[in-house]
């Protein structure tokens, strides 16, 4: 008994351990699209039109953390490697972080400021209100992701919150998806990933929905007998 | 109107092309140094890809004159010209033409000349060169991506081949093709248009004279990823009306289908003419980013007929631009 005790501190120190060591290095190698358009910046290597460059490198990236960040509970779960949620905070974060690069890079390098340009842009044009979107979903999910917000909003409804997530990816990617002239091959890869990652959430809780169901009904089949008004 | 007659800029006055190739010589070895320097060589290297090479064949062409039309606006630098492309034969990334167009064959080339004509004929490429004066034409080149840039093209007016041809009374439109080979075009297969591009032109448009039939840039034949071995260049229409790599050129008597306006007739019009009160479905067109080498360029105000208004306005005098478009 204390023995067993003793191999699950153990084991659970090595894997706090584990993520505390692994961790920034993961952040670095996360900073690394950024380092690759500073360097490229440097070296005027953003090709004639730098502004496109890094408004498309940023948007990319920005997708690409979104999928990264919505793995963290498949991988998890069929991994068995509960630790790996220690780093979804930081994958969300970081996809909010190129989000907001893409989004300043869209209002200064872009419009400049033009406010008027930008409303007729959301408005106008349904690539922009969907790319729109899918970052102001993004802000809510940035500002309540230190540990005091998720106390003080209490783990359940924190985690109702933080599903806009879904919506924010998929507003993204269909941004993606309408924006290209022709060649849809990259956002059509994205809309997969994403596909499979929301389908197994959907998969999961069904799943989920039956077993409680079966669960909830052999118990009320056992009950009836004994109960007079079964409830539910 | 920014059109000036010629000899407002002497060429002298234009950068040469050797200064911007030897900054970016310095810059490059500068970016080597550090790589090497960097313990993370594997990294570096990832971060820092070699850049794609700027240069074509590079061979010159001589016997250019100056021609008629000189826009006076900077040129953009020979790097951006040749590095940034829209050519999806080899791929819908602007770095992918130069990047694969490298090894295109251009020789022998030859352009098959037909339709509505009483000559139709096929021409090598050095026959056609030799069919008029070489002209030096500084044209800006607006992008319907909202993007422009200015360069010396070399040709002369497509009018001069069409009036070798003889176009018959019929012959109400020009249409041309690009080349087509899924050998040596590897954006074929994902580029998702409708091949082989296919642009077309009206009668009067083709025999304008700001219309050129192009064989180079900057003083040199065209590099591959800018459309070698000839080209159409049609300065007060969106970029993708000028056909790159010309194998045939067909005249009609009905308008011909074109490849962007058959991908989505809503965005891409048969005319396209540079329009800023004309939006694009996905984007305004009031104004264009200016890639003149400078970082993020310049945002400028979009001009009618891409600045070419007192030439070509006439042609459309009658017609409403909004439903043309």
């Amino acid at each position: 008994m204390v023995f067993s005790r003793i191999i699950k501190y153990f084991s659970r120190a090595v894997s706090t351990a584990r993520t505390r060591w692994i961790k920034p290095p993961i952040f670095l190698l996360c900073l690394a699209p950024l380092g690759s358009l500073v360097w490229k910046g440097l070296h005027r290597e953003l090709t004639a039109n730098p502004v496109e460059f890094i408004r498309n490198s940023t948007g990319f990236w920005t997708l690409v953390f979104l999928c990264v960040t919505l793995s963290v509970t498949p991988l998890r779960r069929l991994l068995r490697r509960n630790e790996l949620v220690r780093l979804r905070r930081m994958f969300g974060l970081f996809a909010f972080f190129y989000g907001f690069l893409h989004f300043i890079t869209y209002i200064w390098l872009e419009q400049f400021f033009d406010l008027r340009a930008m409303l007729e842009d959301v408005y106008l044009r349904p690539f922009i209100t969907a790319g729109f979107i899918a970052f102001v979903l993004m802000i809510p999910l940035a500002l309540t992701s230190t540990s005091g917000m998720v106390r003080r909003l209490g783990g359940r409804r924190w985690q109702m919150l933080h599903r806009l997530i879904y919506f924010s990816a998929i507003a993204g990617v269909v941004h993606y998806y309408w924006k290209v002239k022709s060649d849809v091959t990259v956002p059509v890869r994205f809309a997969v990933v994403l596909a499979i990652l929301l389908g197994y959430r959907a998969v999961a809780y069904a799943m989920k929905r039956r077993s409680e169901a079966g669960a909830g009904a052999k118990q009320s089949r056992d009950q009836a007998p004994k109960q007079v008004s079964p409830s539910r | 109107m920014l059109i000036k007659k010629p000899s407002e800029i002497p060429f002298s006055e234009v950068t040469p092309k050797s200064a911007y190739l030897s900054r970016r010589t310095f810059l490059v070895g500068a970016a080597t140094a550090g790589a090497a320097v960097a313990a993370a060589g594997p990294v570096a290297r990832w971060l820092a890809p070699a850049p794609v090479s700027a240069q074509g064949q590079g061979r010159k062409i001589p016997g250019v004159v100056k021609g008629p039309y000189a826009a006076t606006d900077a040129l953009t630098p020979f790097n951006d010209v040749t590095t940034y492309n829209n050519y999806y034969e080899f791929g819908t990334d602007k770095s992918d033409p130069a990047r694969y167009a490298k090894n295109f064959k251009t020789t022998p080339w030859t352009v098959a000349v037909e339709g509505e004509v009483a000559k139709p004929q096929k021409f090598s490429v050095d026959d056609l060169m030799k069919l008029a004066a070489l002209e030096e034409r500084i044209y800006r080149h607006r992008c319907v991506e909202a993007w422009s840039i200015v360069v010396p093209w070399i040709g002369f007016p497509l009018s001069n081949l069409i009036k070798r041809v003889e176009p018959t009374s019929k012959a109400k439109y020009v249409q041309f093709f690009t080349a087509l080979d899924p050998a040596q075009m590897p954006g074929l297969s994902r580029g998702g248009l409708n091949w082989p591009y296919r642009e077309g032109l009206r009668m009067d448009e083709a025999l304008h004279p700001l219309t050129i039939l192009c064989f180079g840039l900057y003083g040199e034949v065209l590099p591959n990823q800018n459309g070698a071995p000839l080209r159409t260049i049609i300065p007060w229409k969106y970029g993708f009306k000028s056909t790159k790599s010309i194998v045939r050129i067909r005249f009609v008597e009905s308008q011909p289908d074109t490849t962007w306006n058959t991908q989505s007739s809503v965005e891409y019009g048969f005319y396209s003419n540079v329009n800023p009160q004309v939006a694009h479905p996905r984007w305004s067109q009031a104004t264009e980013r200016r890639l003149d080498g400078s970082f993020v360029g310049r945002k400028i105000p979009t001009l009618m007929f891409n600045g070419y208004a007192d030439q070509v306005a006439s042609l459309y005098a009658a017609m409403d631009l909004r439903k043309f478009y």
